[in-house]
């Protein structure tokens, strides 16, 4: 039950309990047992909202950062990896493979602040060595939802 | 000009569903419950294979049995899921959805005053099939109190010295039933002491809810005088692209090849070069359709519960059988009421043969959320009845 009970909330975390067991086919007193120990194990660290700011009158600004660095001895990459998600604009830090390192995204009210978050702050870091910033122009998709298109059912109302 | 029509063409009658279509098209804003295809769209990787065979000029006509390598897929795919093999240059043909393949199939073996035995409840083309082949239809009515299953006792009692072939349409559209091995065995017994031959119809085959789906081909001796009809649609959402198959002993095949190339000449070009690719790398898909089906018929089974409307728990397709005998109307009144009271369309029982009365096919290929507001609609339309009475 595990893997489907994940994939389900994954979707939608809003979905409620006693519905959760009917599809899953089990009881909700499980279903209850179940999500507190994915909680406790860490497997289930938050239920987040999908939100299209695009569609809202209020200004946000993404982009996406590219970050070369210096790893340090004994810490590898996680110690300059912490000093860089603790800002609370950024909202994720990957290590990646390829020709970077990091790859950092962030959410500010304006070009100018992400572009002084990056020169004041990123580029500053002393195992810093380079910075590429790429702003997002457009989200067509999004965890796994697309946010351009609605779904439409576009299939003959009564078929055999 | 006088007698300008076909008798037998003429005398079939016209299915029962277009009624409903007419009326809910007129509706704008009306749910329906009464689809019998997946809500998913193809996955992208199969629509792209298609596409990419669009770019490379592959626009011409394929053998009439179907590509090659299609055929070979379809053989490693039974093999796999039955542990059958069949040949891939004899026994398989590629055909325009699985429809094509029943009307040719049964065309391939009856002669003028053979029966052909067709449980009902079961998909509307059998019968008008079998009649336009110049046979026989003999219906045996499935019941309620065996889960819709065909019993070796029914088919026993329907076997005359003319029957020629079974249509063995599992799992089931509308009722959702499937039959297990064990039931499967039943029959199969019954149909080597008779020596008749099976057109089994697996279209739903990859849609069941219990254990793995059970071919009749499976079944000792029964091979050899099956023809097995299969296709793409519901496994991978690909209704539209029109393409199916039939296997069977090469005798079978051959004339059906024949009948094919006459009327068809090849299916969709387009659809069997993506249909390659959806039996190389479409199980994942399957799976995570089959989980998705599988959850929104949990749902229906538990609002029926709780509605206290009757319905026997069906194991395979996209499609639950509730009784509405209880409201004393037939079940084309009661969709009709439905359809004008509450706005949803649900596909009256009798559609699918005369024993479906008090009955409707209510299918799941629906979003829950879809499912929840008109099972809703459902369940205040049960009430208002029940307080009418």
């Amino acid at each position: 039950m595990r893997e489907e009970l994940l994939s389900i909330i994954e979707r939608n975390s809003r979905i409620d309990l006693k519905e959760l067991a009917v599809i899953l086919g089990v009881e909700e007193i499980d279903v209850v047992n179940e999500l507190q120990a994915l909680e406790e194990e860490g497997i289930v660290c938050g239920y987040h909202t999908m939100i299209d700011w695009e569609k809202t009158s209020i200004e946000k600004v993404s982009a996406l950062i590219e970050v070369r660095v210096t790893p340090q001895r004994g810490q590898g990459f996680d110690n300059i990896a912490e000093r860089i998600y603790k800002y609370p604009e950024v909202t994720s830090v990957y290590l990646i493979s390829g020709g970077f390192d990091l790859l950092v995204t962030l959410e500010g009210k304006s070009l100018k602040e992400i572009s002084g978050f990056v020169s004041d702050k990123l580029s500053t870091l002393e195992s810093v060595l380079s910075t590429a910033t790429h702003f997002i122009l457009k989200k067509y998709k999004d965890h796994g939802t697309i946010l351009t298109k609605k779904y439409e059912d576009k299939r003959e109302k009564v078929s055999p | 000009m006088k007698d300008m029509l076909s008798k037998q063409a003429v005398g079939l009658k016209p299915s029962g569903i277009r009624k409903f279509f007419d009326i809910v098209s007129e509706m704008e804003d009306a749910l329906s419950l009464g689809v019998g295809e997946p809500d998913f769209d193809t996955p992208w990787h199969i629509r792209d294979e298609g596409i990419y065979s669009l770019e490379k000029g592959r626009t011409f006509y394929t053998s009439n049995s179907g590509l090659m390598e299609l055929r070979q897929e379809i053989c490693n795919y039974i093999e796999r899921k039955q542990g059958v093999t069949y040949d891939p240059k004899h026994e398989v043909l590629i055909t325009v959805g699985g429809s094509e393949a029943i009307d040719i199939g049964l065309r391939a073996v009856v002669n003028p005053g053979d029966e052909v035995l067709i449980p009902q409840p079961s998909f509307v083309s059998y019968e008008p099939c079998a009649i336009m082949a110049g046979a026989t239809p003999v219906i045996i009515e499935l019941k309620a109190e065996n889960e819709f299953r065909l019993t070796a006792e029914e088919l026993e009692n329907a076997i005359t010295e003319k029957t020629k072939i079974l249509v063995l349409p599992f799992p089931n559209n509308p009722t959702g039933a499937i039959m297990e091995r064990k039931d499967l065995e039943e029959i199969a017994e019954v149909i080597r002491k008779h020596d008749i031959l099976v057109m089994s119809d697996e279209i739903y085959a990859e849609l069941t809810y219990k254990e793995k789906h059970v071919s009749i081909i499976e079944i000792e001796g029964m091979r050899e005088r099956t023809i097995l009809i299969n296709g793409f649609s519901k496994a991978y959402a690909m209704t539209g692209w029109r393409l199916g198959y039939a296997c069977g002993p090469r005798e079978i095949i051959e004339q059906m090849v024949k009948l094919h190339q006459f009327a068809i000449m090849c299916a969709p070009t387009t659809s069997q070069y993506a249909a390659v690719e959806a039996l190389r790398n479409g199980d994942g898909d399957v799976e995570e359709m089959k989980t998705a089906y599988n959850q929104r018929r949990r749902f229906l089974m538990n609002a029926f519960k709780e509605m206290k409307l009757e319905c026997f728990e069906p194991f395979g397709a996209f499609y639950v059988f509730p009784c509405i005998k209880e409201f004393g109307m037939t079940s084309e009144e009661f969709a009709e009421r439905f359809l004008t009271e509450e706005k949803v369309a649900v596909v009256p029982g009798t559609a699918f043969g005369d024993c479906g009365e008090g009955y409707l096919r209510i299918s799941y290929a629906y979003s829950l959320d879809n499912l929840k507001l008109a099972i809703g609609k459902l369940a205040d339309f049960v009430e208002k009845l029940r307080k009418q009475k």
